[in-house]
């Protein structure tokens, strides 16, 4: 098989190597470098679980090759917390977005998770105080199957919060179930 | 890995592509956005012998204005692009109100205006609303054996590029390269709507309209066409016709509505009937044809 050479800088560091064309990106993260945050669910762009950051922007892992990464820079979400190198984060340790998450107990069975963290990175940056209709809309290309998206919305918000260093932000406003 | 194997080509230039392209003896796809692409492949519903990745060549990522107020469109041009671009808003204000009707925002970042219309999917937002623009897509080759050295192009009405159900008048050899969208003159007004079950998802019908009014308020030009309603992105000129010459009034409107929604040859499936589908054909040609209509007085000189 011919095997094409990549570099890119993923979550911060220069990767070289050389990869079979039709390998998906997500696959590749997953499986050749063991970044297995990214999740892969549908592997038709509908579900959002494997959304990553490329050159900043969100996008689906699973409708790139990763030979298309040559020369750019993709993020996942095991570089939201870049120190935190195959322990366990404690709280204190988790990006703002991902303690929002944690807070307003955002998630349950997790599988959506990593690809709204990577939406809602690239979201706050240009939408740092958003509305809860903007919140709504940011989520819409993410499928959730547990928590009727109510306690995301209210995660997304306080991560804006946090993100704006509001300490006082509330977790507290409807946790419920 | 999900695709079958193929031959991967990644040139930074136009004539570079086509090349490959040419070499490809008609088994050789170009690879814009790759948003619609990508999961045939994963799904193994096609397999070109050759993948010509065209996301490197710079040349085509634009947004041009032109002189006579329009826009000059890079096929590879990012959806997202239409949102973000200010000369869109400005130019050809209908693409910018269509274009987060587009997927999902994850997509519209690496789906791409030219890969959508050689795509040729009905149900896609991007063509309908530049049928209705009256947009003209430019298209080029390398010479083929016999012609002379150089790229050979043509110039399609939007309309011309669509024959069928996702069948175009492109060429295996040729690419879709830049799209030309006139611009929006005084008096004329646009307007788009479409209805889907969630955020994102494809329309069960959407509908965009153009509509151009003389000073004396009367109609001297309309475009309408439907998303989802017909096998191929579709204009609907009887709905048009119904309208030229007269003043738009609600009736008449009305009636251009109906015209549409006789016209549209719509497919019944899970998410509607084509009864509805007709339904919602009159129903949103009817909307957009008020907003169009309302917003082309604002600009009457």
């Amino acid at each position: 098989m011919n095997e094409v050479p990549v570099t890119a800088r993923i979550n911060g560091e220069e990767w070289s190597g050389r990869v079979e064309p039709r390998l998906l990106l997500s696959d590749f993260l997953r499986g050749t470098l063991g970044l297995t945050g990214t999740h892969v669910g549908c592997e038709h762009g509908v579900c959002g679980a494997c959304t990553v950051r490329f050159d900043g922007d969100p996008v689906r892992a699973c409708l790139m090759f990763a030979v298309q990464i040559d020369g750019h820079v993709v993020e996942t979400v095991e570089g939201l917390t870049p120190d935190i190198e195959g322990g366990v984060a404690a709280a204190s340790d988790l990006h703002p977005i991902q303690r929002a998450f944690h807070e307003a107990h955002a998630l349950q069975c997790g599988f959506c998770t990593p690809g709204i963290l990577m939406t809602i990175a690239a979201f706050l940056e240009t939408t740092p105080d958003p509305s809860e209709a903007e919140i709504r809309s940011a989520l819409a290309g993410h499928l959730c199957r547990c928590t009727g998206y109510h306690n995301i919305v209210i995660a997304v918000r306080r991560a804006a919060d946090l993100s704006r260093g509001d300490p006082t932000a509330v977790a507290d406003e409807d946790t419920g179930p | 890995m999900k695709p079958a194997p193929f031959e991967y080509a990644a040139p930074t230039t136009l004539d570079e592509a086509l090349s490959v392209l040419s070499r490809g003896d008609g088994d050789a796809r170009p690879l814009a956005g790759g948003q619609s692409l990508v999961p045939m492949l994963n799904f193994r519903l096609g397999g070109p012998a050759t993948l010509v990745d065209l996301n490197a060549i710079e040349e085509l990522a634009f947004i041009e204005p032109t002189a006579d107020g329009g826009l000059r469109i890079g096929a590879m041009t990012r959806q997202v692009a239409l949102e973000r671009d200010p000369s869109v808003r400005r130019a050809a204000p209908l693409l910018a109100e269509a274009a987060p009707s587009i997927a999902h925002a994850q997509i519209r970042t690496r789906g791409t205006v030219g890969g959508s219309l050689a795509h040729a999917d009905p149900a896609a937002e991007l063509p309908a609303v530049l049928l209705a623009l009256g947009a003209r897509v430019r298209i080029a080759r390398r010479p083929r054996d016999g012609e002379s050295d150089g790229r050979v192009e043509r110039s399609l009405p939007l309309e011309d590029l669509y024959l069928g159900p996702f069948f175009t008048a492109l060429e295996p050899d040729e690419l879709l390269v830049e799209i030309a969208v006139p611009g929006l003159r005084p008096g004329e007004g646009t307007a788009f709507e479409e209805l889907a079950r969630r955020s994102g998802d494809y329309a069960i019908v959407g509908a965009a309209a153009r509509v151009w009014l003389r000073a004396d308020g009367a109609c001297e030009e309309a475009a309408v066409s439907l998303i989802n309603a017909g096998p191929t992105p579709c204009l609907l000129e009887d709905a048009a016709a119904t309208l030229r010459g007269v003043s738009p009034t609600p009736e008449r409107i009305e009636e251009a509505a109906v015209a549409a929604a006789e016209a549209c040859e719509p497919a019944a499936d899970m998410h509607g009937s084509e009864a509805y589908r007709r339904h919602l054909a009159r129903l949103l040609t009817t909307r957009v044809l008020l907003r169009a209509v309302g917003r082309a007085r604002e600009r009457v000189a």
